[in-house]
């Protein structure tokens, strides 16, 4: 009972051993924050480019694909199907998109996937990054409520207020050119009209009904061509010109957008360059041999945003049967199509290794022609770099917790050396020499529940507040403490493991009392005639 | 251990204690061959100079320390050998221990400090079903000891009168056989160190408890039944008193 009235009392009265475990309270407290902040970058990373990902991929190795898709999918649906809950068909290769802007061409190196949006919405989480699925936000104000609600499947539809938007600047356009007439030369092109005060300035119609014009498309494949009304040109109606091309993409937001600093308040602004309704002009290489250079335009159905700029700088997703149709990825004889990866969704995931296993070593998919991994092993030298460097990180922070334990040791040294005459008192009264050990290491206990109860809630409550405490730290300080143009995140994303914490809690208390235990076995050990032999 | 014994039976004795102190190299021969009686109800004062091993011997009376040749035996019984815990529990309960300088807990208020010995005695859950009878037992004894307007105080805001009553009080509160009383009034003036002395003297004769009281100043002694003269780590007249 003593101990416990002991240790109360020197918790309330000892103010010393409290400032020795602050610093054990500021090391718990960060590394929660380190740890919550870490782990948020990580897991919307991982969200990231799980969702650009799928679950698995099984990945042609011939950048020409392999062909019949439907027939591949049902061979992996008999080796693994009771594991798989969806798949899609995907075309991906290397292209070039240029477009203009402010009458410049702006020549960019992309992905081109092809996809189909609904089976692909089905293995990864494509609707959350398509512009037309957000709510645009003003501050914390609606500004503008989504296009399109979350549960509509996306396709390559182009919305009504696109198609408003290309039928002003096919009118525009009409406009400029009846201007024009008396002047100009009917062979001008289009592509060089003047830069307008719009943003989105590209504006190449090479569907404007001119025939000089249209002999450069490079279209091999006459289906679904919005060129078919090409020997009447003059008669088209302005919803026919306007009428999106054969092409859709989406595309990456960073590809058709820049982000820089407003100088007059140094705010962050994003100028983009080309929105959806316009048209771009995707070059990239057909499936023939040798390969040869195809080009086409396509009409930006939408923008997407991962929020991890390696992705949204790169890729440019297009409709896939219409990248097939023109990379000649059509076997002619049978009409079968080609892909180059199938993604794959799988009811759990704990069973990826399982299924990797399973494809890899099924005869049914030919090892040289198709490789299995699932997204994390795609990724792994990315994921691993964030792990190692979060485990060296919470070393050194524990090592910080670890010299306040230091601090704990030297201060209950100085402690024990007073209460000197309070032990020697204590034995006399008949204490035994385990109870004056456990006086001390329950109190080094309660030091540590102390230090590391309190560094768990400030931590938390950083954490919690942590955007609110960076732009005040960038008010104060006038910089930019988080700038969202090198971390790609407006605001800093945390994420709290409940384990983390605990652990975190849990070591910085057994610290505590293992820094306690040197001195409590001293007093333990005092002999009470030598205690209470000098005053 | 506590059993009902008859008055003129020895209760506590000592024999031929030596103990020495080691400085560095050098032995320091403390006690050298002591023989001491005390039977039960006795009140001896031990005297001496400073440094005639009388504290030394107290010590080893009430098993603070163990000596290097020689027993020591309550009723018959050899103790300085037994287990630790054992040795601890004697403490706790057949020994009171009063100071010079009363080392009262500077943490605890002062009915705290005299319910210590029970606190040391009880598990946490025992003392906490039996802390209203403790209470009640620690009051009492507060107020025996003329303390009771001073419940709540801490030690430092007694004046030493105050801090050696409420010691004696601790040390009555486990109801001990054995009081064990090292210079109890050595730091008090003398009117306080009367009061005291009174005390010692009323519970000895009320409580027919045994009392060995160590100190230097001879009109003191002279209160006791019988004194003990230690010089040089020797016993020298046994003496009794009027």
């Amino acid at each position: 009972m003593y101990k416990l009235l002991l240790c109360s009392r020197y918790l309330r009265t000892r103010y010393i051993a409290l400032a020795s475990i602050v610093s054990v309270m500021l090391g718990v407290a960060t590394m929660i924050v380190v740890n919550s902040v870490m782990a948020g970058f990580s897991t919307q990373m991982r969200e990231r480019i799980h969702g650009i990902l799928a679950d698995m991929v099984l990945e042609v190795n011939d950048t020409n694909g392999a062909p019949n898709p439907e027939l591949t999918m049902e061979k992996i649906r008999k080796v693994a199907g009771k594991y798989i809950e969806s798949m899609s068909p995907v075309a991906e290769i290397y292209a070039m998109a240029s477009f203009q802007w402010h009458g410049q061409i702006i020549t960019k190196p992309v992905t081109l996937i092809g996809i189909e949006p609904d089976s692909k919405a089905k293995v990864g989480v494509l609707k959350d990054h398509l512009g037309n699925y957000q709510v645009q936000q003003d501050g914390d104000k609606v500004a503008q409520p989504a296009a399109r609600s979350m549960d509509q499947d996306p396709n390559w539809d182009l919305l009504d207020k696109y198609l408003k938007y290309r039928k002003m600047r096919v009118e525009q356009h009409k406009w400029m050119q009846r201007k024009e007439a008396p002047e100009q030369d009917t062979e001008m092109a289009p592509a060089e009209v003047a830069p307008g005060p719009s943003i989105a300035d590209d504006k190449t119609f090479p569907f404007v009904p001119e025939p000089d014009e249209l002999q450069f498309t490079e279209n091999p494949f006459p289906q679904g061509d919005p060129f078919k009304d090409d020997s009447e040109p003059h008669e088209l109606t302005v919803e026919e010109q306007a009428a999106p091309l054969p092409g859709r993409l989406y595309v990456g937001i960073g590809v058709v957008s820049f982000q820089y600093e407003n100088k007059n308040d140094g705010k962050l602004e994003t100028e983009v360059m080309a929105v959806p309704g316009d048209d771009i002009t995707i070059m990239t290489v057909n499936a023939g041999r040798p390969p040869a250079v195809v080009s086409f335009n396509a009409t930006i159905v939408d923008t997407f945003k991962s929020g991890m700029s390696e992705y949204d700088a790169n890729l440019v997703f297009c409709n896939l049967s219409y990248l097939q149709d023109i990379r000649g990825m059509i076997n002619p004889s049978t009409g079968e199509r080609s892909f180059s990866s199938i993604h794959i969704k799988l009811k759990d995931y704990k069973y990826a290794d399982e299924v990797v296993h399973l494809l890899r070593t099924s005869p049914e998919i030919p090892v040289g022609l198709f490789s299995v991994q699932t997204w994390e092993s795609k990724q792994g030298p990315l994921l691993a770099a964030v792990s190692v460097e979060s485990a060296i990180l919470n070393v050194l922070l524990f090592l910080i917790i670890a010299v306040a334990g230091f601090g704990i040791l030297a201060i209950f040294f100085m402690i024990v050396v007073e209460k000197t005459r309070d032990i020697g008192v204590l034995k006399a009264l008949g204490a035994s020499s385990a109870g004056v050990q456990s006086i001390f290491l329950g109190y080094g206990l309660a030091l540590g529940i102390v230090g590391s109860g309190v560094g768990m809630i400030s931590g938390l409550v950083f954490v919690w507040n942590i955007n609110w405490i960076e732009s005040w730290l960038t008010w104060l300080t006038g910089h930019k403490v988080f700038d969202q143009r090198i971390y790609y995140f407006p605001t800093i994303p945390t994420s709290i493991e409940p384990l983390m914490v605990f652990w975190v809690a849990f070591g910085a208390m057994s610290i505590a009392v293992l820094a306690s235990i040197l001195p409590a076995r001293r007093a333990a050990q005092m002999n009470p005639v030598q205690c209470l032999r000098y005053e | 251990m506590t059993g009902c014994i008859k008055m003129p039976q020895t209760h506590l004795s000592a024999i031929a204690l030596e103990k020495s102190y080691r400085k560095g190299k050098l032995q320091v021969p403390v006690l050298r061959g002591v023989d001491v009686q005390v039977k039960k109800g006795e009140f001896v004062s031990i005297i001496g100079q400073s440094g005639s091993g009388k504290s030394t011997l107290l010590h080893l009376l009430g098993l603070l320390d163990g000596p290097d040749v020689g027993e020591i035996l309550l009723d018959g019984q050899r103790i300085d050998d037994l287990p630790r815990q054992d040795r601890d529990r004697l403490r706790n309960r057949v020994f009171g221990f009063i100071f010079q300088f009363y080392h009262l807990l500077p943490e605890l208020d002062l009915l705290e400090n005299v319910l210590a010995p029970l606190m040391i005695r009880h598990s946490v859950w025992e003392y906490w079903k039996r802390r209203k009878e403790f209470r009640d037992l620690g009051r009492e004894l507060i107020a025996k000891v003329g303390l009771e307007h001073r419940l709540t105080h801490r030690p430092s805001e007694l004046s030493g009168g105050e801090m050696q009553r409420a010691a004696i009080a601790r040390a009555l509160v486990a109801q001990p056989e054995v009081l064990l009383a090292d210079e109890p009034t050595g730091n008090l003036d003398n009117k306080s160190g009367r009061e005291i002395m009174d005390l010692l003297s009323s519970l000895n004769e009320g409580r027919q408890l045994t009392i060995i009281m160590v100190t230097h100043d001879e009109a003191l002694a002279r209160q006791a039944h019988r004194t003990v003269r230690l010089a040089e780590g020797r016993l020298q007249v046994q003496r009794e008193a009027a």
